[in-house]
């Protein structure tokens, strides 16, 4: 899909297939009500590839059941920071994060925080499908088994329940126990959902999630991170202004390292207060 | 076209040609080579071929035999060699790919264990005899056990590193990502993902040291009787051949030619193993 047809507010507002969320319209137009409570808490976050500063100085929030965007140009840091809320980082040399992530209060990029147990809170899910060399049903009990010790007849509910909430369990009820890598693309994009909503995280970072899909899967996908935030606290990064519109509540526009812009969705794509941000969602650059 | 570059289309032509008629020569000559070796080896080792070579031991000369004793070497000490050499290549391999990665030990102990792949088996054979053989005061099955899991170790630190390269990132981070441990994720993840490969790679090194001569002259030496005492030489095929096909003996000769037949026969039967497990492996991706 293409950034640059889409000029107007009005044209944004047109595009809008559900209906505007209530409480994200209430934030847009002036009133904070109570329910809204922010997850997570990004304060003052830097961010370092080796001497190379990807994230500077990053302040925003993640409110509770509620999906919060990323966007901006290629190489804005919007991938590197949702990396730094399950400190995905970490598995590599040389890339360290300063400054505060509060997740329910507690500092993640605190040294001492246990990164298993961190990740376990906070699922993700990548640009690319990343089916196990499992079959179905273990792919989606290999998390679970991490932490919980269950029988059978229970991880079998769980497995069951996980896949019912990606609208997968029609497709693969009768063939769990065939490899993940057999199912197509789509199918194989919603199994790594479900895997990773199936040990109940706080949090689901998405990274592109349909950058990679056909655009039935991409309707289906947006559909299931609709129903999900029901549960969920959910942060995507999309390259596809339709899809930040059509599915998030806020939106983050981040610029060569720098958040630029954060707000309503409606309020970002409607109102934006920086001209750069208008620039970008407009298609003027990026 | 004009004349002139009508004369290079024409050059190019022979060129390609004689380069094609050049390289059909060359695979033909390969694949005769190959067929005159199996070809030699069917029509003596088949002559010799009968059960007696499964049930007696090797004979003295001039009388009836078998090769009983030889096999059983042979079988025990590859099995006892791969089940040292393939943990600690595994196991090696898993460092490289997985913990140290471009670390100066990784990059050290490639080296080292690209000149190990390509070291002489004798030599291997005699640093045996020089840490093993020679401390203990006679030649061992324990010993040729050791020899042969020196050489499956570099052939299977290889493939381990290299299959385990070839399991991309994304799939060590989303097992990350789910909270699994850094070993559970290279256990349960990157071990399946690579299986096949690790496989393979296994197989080749059982075929590798299968026919290995060298290190075991030095090492379990033979033996003309059944023997199951590993603290003794133990008899095995290579060795066997080796000193039955020198002799003067025509029944030795014979029964030397019946070992190479059945060496020859497992190593093409375990590369056929192993070329179908990697094709199974691709057309699963």
């Amino acid at each position: 899909m293409n950034d640059t047809q889409i000029p107007t507010a009005t044209a944004m507002t047109a595009m809008k297939e559900r209906p505007s969320f209530d409480l994200a319209d209430a934030v847009g137009t002036g009133g904070k009500p109570a329910e809204l409570r922010e997850k997570v808490s990004v304060r003052n976050l830097n961010f370092y590839y080796g001497k190379h500063q990807a994230l500077k100085s990053i302040s925003l929030p993640l409110h509770d059941r509620m999906v919060t965007a990323f966007i901006g140009p290629s190489g804005c840091g919007k991938s590197t920071l949702l990396r730094t809320l399950n400190r995905m980082y970490d598995l590599y040399p040389g890339q360290r994060a300063e400054g505060e992530v509060l997740l329910e209060g507690q500092n993640i990029l605190d040294p001492k925080a246990d990164l298993n147990l961190l990740r376990a809170r906070v699922g993700m899910v990548f640009q690319k499908p990343t089916p196990f060399p499992m079959s179905i049903y273990d792919n989606i009990a290999f998390g679970i088994r991490l932490y919980e010790k269950i029988p059978k007849s229970e991880m079998s509910d769980r497995v069951e329940d996980a896949l019912k909430r990606t609208a997968l369990w029609d497709e693969v009820k009768n063939k769990l126990n065939a490899s993940g890598l057999g199912l197509s693309g789509g199918q194989q994009q919603r199994l790594c959902i479900a895997r990773s909503i199936a040990v109940r995280p706080a949090v689901l970072l998405l990274d592109e999630p349909t950058s990679a899909l056909d655009p039935i899967s991409t309707a289906k996908i947006e559909e299931l991170i609709y129903q999900l935030k029901a549960d969920y606290t959910i942060a995507i990064v999309t390259h596809n202004m339709q899809q930040a519109a059509r599915a998030s509540d806020f939106s983050a526009f981040m610029y060569l390292g720098e958040l630029i812009e954060f707000g309503t969705t409606d309020q970002v794509f409607t109102k934006p207060k920086q001209a750069q941000t208008e620039d970008y969602i407009t298609g003027r650059f990026g | 076209m004009d004349a002139a570059s009508m004369k290079q289309y024409a050059r190019r032509k022979r060129v390609h040609r004689a380069a094609m008629i050049l390289s059909s020569t060359a695979a033909v000559a390969a694949l005769v080579a190959l067929a005159w070796i199996l070809g030699t080896l069917i029509i003596k080792g088949f002559g010799g071929l009968g059960t007696q070579v499964f049930t007696e031991m090797t004979p003295p000369p001039g009388s009836d035999g078998g090769l009983l004793n030889a096999i059983f070497g042979s079988l025990v000490q590859t099995i006892i060699g791969t089940l040292i050499g393939t943990p600690v290549g595994i196991l090696a391999g898993t460092f490289m790919a997985e913990y140290g990665r471009n670390t100066k030990l990784t990059t050290t102990v490639r080296f080292i264990n690209d000149v190990l792949l390509s070291a002489p088996s004798i030599v291997v054979g005699l640093f045996v005899y020089e840490v093993m053989v020679q401390p203990m005061g006679h030649f061992s099955a324990w010993a040729g056990c050791v020899a042969l899991a020196i050489l499956v170790m570099p052939v299977v630190v290889r493939t381990t590193e290299d299959m385990l390269l070839l399991v991309p990132d994304s799939l060590r981070e989303a097992a990350s990502a789910l909270g699994a441990p850094r070993w559970l994720v290279i256990q349960k993840v990157c071990y399946s993902a690579a299986r096949a490969g690790l496989i393979t790679g296994t197989i080749l090194a059982v075929a590798r040291i299968s026919g290995e001569t060298a290190p075991l002259l030095f090492t379990s030496l033979n033996n003309q009787f059944w023997s199951t005492n590993m603290n003794a030489p133990m008899a095995n095929l290579p060795v066997v051949i080796f000193q039955f096909a020198l002799s003067p003996y025509e029944d030795w000769q014979r029964l030397a030619w019946v070992g190479a037949l059945l060496i020859t026969l497992t190593v093409l039967a375990l590369n056929i193993i192993a070329r179908s497990l990697s094709s199974v492996k691709a057309s699963e991706r």
